[in-house]
């Protein structure tokens, strides 16, 4: 139900966005988000929910950065 | 921009395993639950299950919408559909059993009861001047987009109700002496709601908190975030998914839902009455909400509750204090073709996952 997909916004036709998931392109309503052309967006039952950002996610990726590194080193050693 | 990386590199998800067996190691029995049906496909489906130490338990909470709404709500759309009005639903709610059957029985007899991917398309059937009765269902992440549907006002068409928000549940799931030790939140109802509903939670059930996206990664992130916050002594909100959850959540969408629904007390299959965890339509909206709008037809709508099966045990299974395999009933009387409670019925079910990856 909560399932949702993370595609490009590659085109925008009032509140419908054309959005591309490698090469698949489907339409998703805008209402929800304040989308622009190149935002990736997570789309639910036909309706963008909310704009990706990876410098949002900065921390998490930190973390698991961290983590590699380690696992690394450890697989190294 | 990348949306796979670290989270499945097999060096990182093992080093991950180790970090959890190793903060778990002399805290006894930790049980931590996850209240959303994509996170238990991820789970099962990856076997993540497996990178846990025995003494960690992943379960399942009541994050089905299908397998909670109630029958009775069911059993309207049924009668709607069997009065000439043309209902519109997401899949796997067609096949749910009531005591009047369920709306592929209905369909059969020759109701027009058609399965929707979202909204719109029961808006384009309205449109073509077809009066529609879509069965609204599911959580925050799909509350606003029947609000959009609202807001249009559109001619023939109308919403039935049975949306539920994720944090009254949550507490209702402590006051009924549920030992939880952690909850992994769910992603996308927190895109919309954002982290902020759950501290208070987190605060007064002394119980960690962590929101998780929906990769095998994410969900183990969470499980070592939570195990990190237990030895710590601390009971925070964390985001391991803010690539698309942000704290204040989203704040577009949130406008959209407070205009047109109001929170009420609302019955979920197989619990009891959550306070203030159902949305009902806002008055101003009321031409299109479907109690209104067909009231006359639904005044002949009578229901006759039954009692489960006795060795049925969703509700259970519901509050994460049981597993498929502890129901006497699991795989033999009930199976995905033949299924007796909601939670083998739903794709989102525990028990239908758990039969389809065995």
């Amino acid at each position: 139900m909560c399932l949702a997909v993370p595609g490009k916004v590659v085109e925008i036709r009032d509140a419908v966005g054309v959005i591309d998931y490698d090469g698949v392109r489907i339409e998703a309503r805008l209402d929800l988000v304040d989308a622009s052309v190149g935002d990736y967006v997570i789309v639910h039952t036909g309706f963008a929910i909310e704009i990706l950002s990876e410098e949002d996610a900065e921390e998490s990726i930190a973390l698991w950065k961290e983590i590699e590194a380690y696992a690394d080193k450890d697989g190294k050693e | 921009m990348q949306t796979k990386t670290e989270r499945n590199n097999p060096a990182a998800i093992a080093e991950l395993s180790r970090r959890i067996a190793l903060l778990a190691e002399g805290r006894g029995h930790l049980t931590l639950m996850h209240v959303c049906g994509t996170h238990e496909h991820a789970i099962v489906s990856s076997g993540l299950r497996s990178f846990l130490p025995p003494s960690v338990s992943l379960v399942s909470g009541p994050g089905c919408p299908v397998c909670i709404t109630p029958e009775e709500d069911i059993g309207r759309m049924i009668h709607l559909a069997e009065h000439g009005v043309t209902v519109t639903t997401f899949g796997d709610m067609v096949t749910i059993p009531t005591t009047q059957g369920s709306l592929a029985d209905a369909r059969a007899r020759g109701a027009d009861v058609r399965v929707v991917y979202g909204i719109a398309q029961s808006l384009a059937i309205a449109a073509q001047g077809t009066e529609v009765v879509h069965f609204g269902i599911g959580f925050e992440t799909t509350v606003p987009t029947s609000s959009v549907a609202l807001e249009a006002r559109p001619d023939c068409f109308s919403i039935l109700s049975v949306h539920r928000t994720i944090p009254p549940a949550l507490a209702f799931l402590h006051e009924a002496g549920i030992a939880v030790d952690g909850f992994i939140d769910p992603g996308h109802v927190c895109s919309i709601i954002g982290t902020r509903p759950f501290e208070p939670l987190a605060r007064r059930y002394k119980t960690p908190h962590v929101v998780a996206g929906f990769e095998p990664g994410d969900v183990l992130m969470a499980v070592y975030l939570l195990l990190v916050q237990i030895a710590e002594g601390r009971h925070d909100v964390e985001n391991e998914y803010a690539r698309a959850v942000r704290p204040e959540g989203n704040v577009i969408a949130q406008a959209h839902m407070e205009r047109t629904f109001e929170s009420v007390d609302a019955p979920w299959r197989a619990l009891h009455d959550i306070p203030g965890s159902g949305l009902a339509i806002r008055r101003t909206y009321r031409e299109h909400d479907a109690l209104w709008r067909h009231r006359d037809l639904l005044s002949s709508f009578s229901w006759e509750p039954r009692h489960d099966d006795a060795d049925c045990r969703c509700a259970d299974m519901l509050v994460g204090a049981c597993s498929p395999r502890d129901c006497p009933l699991f795989g033999s009387a009930c199976t995905p073709d033949s299924p007796i409670g909601p939670c083998m019925v739903s794709i989102e079910g525990t028990c239908n996952i758990a039969y389809k990856y065995g």
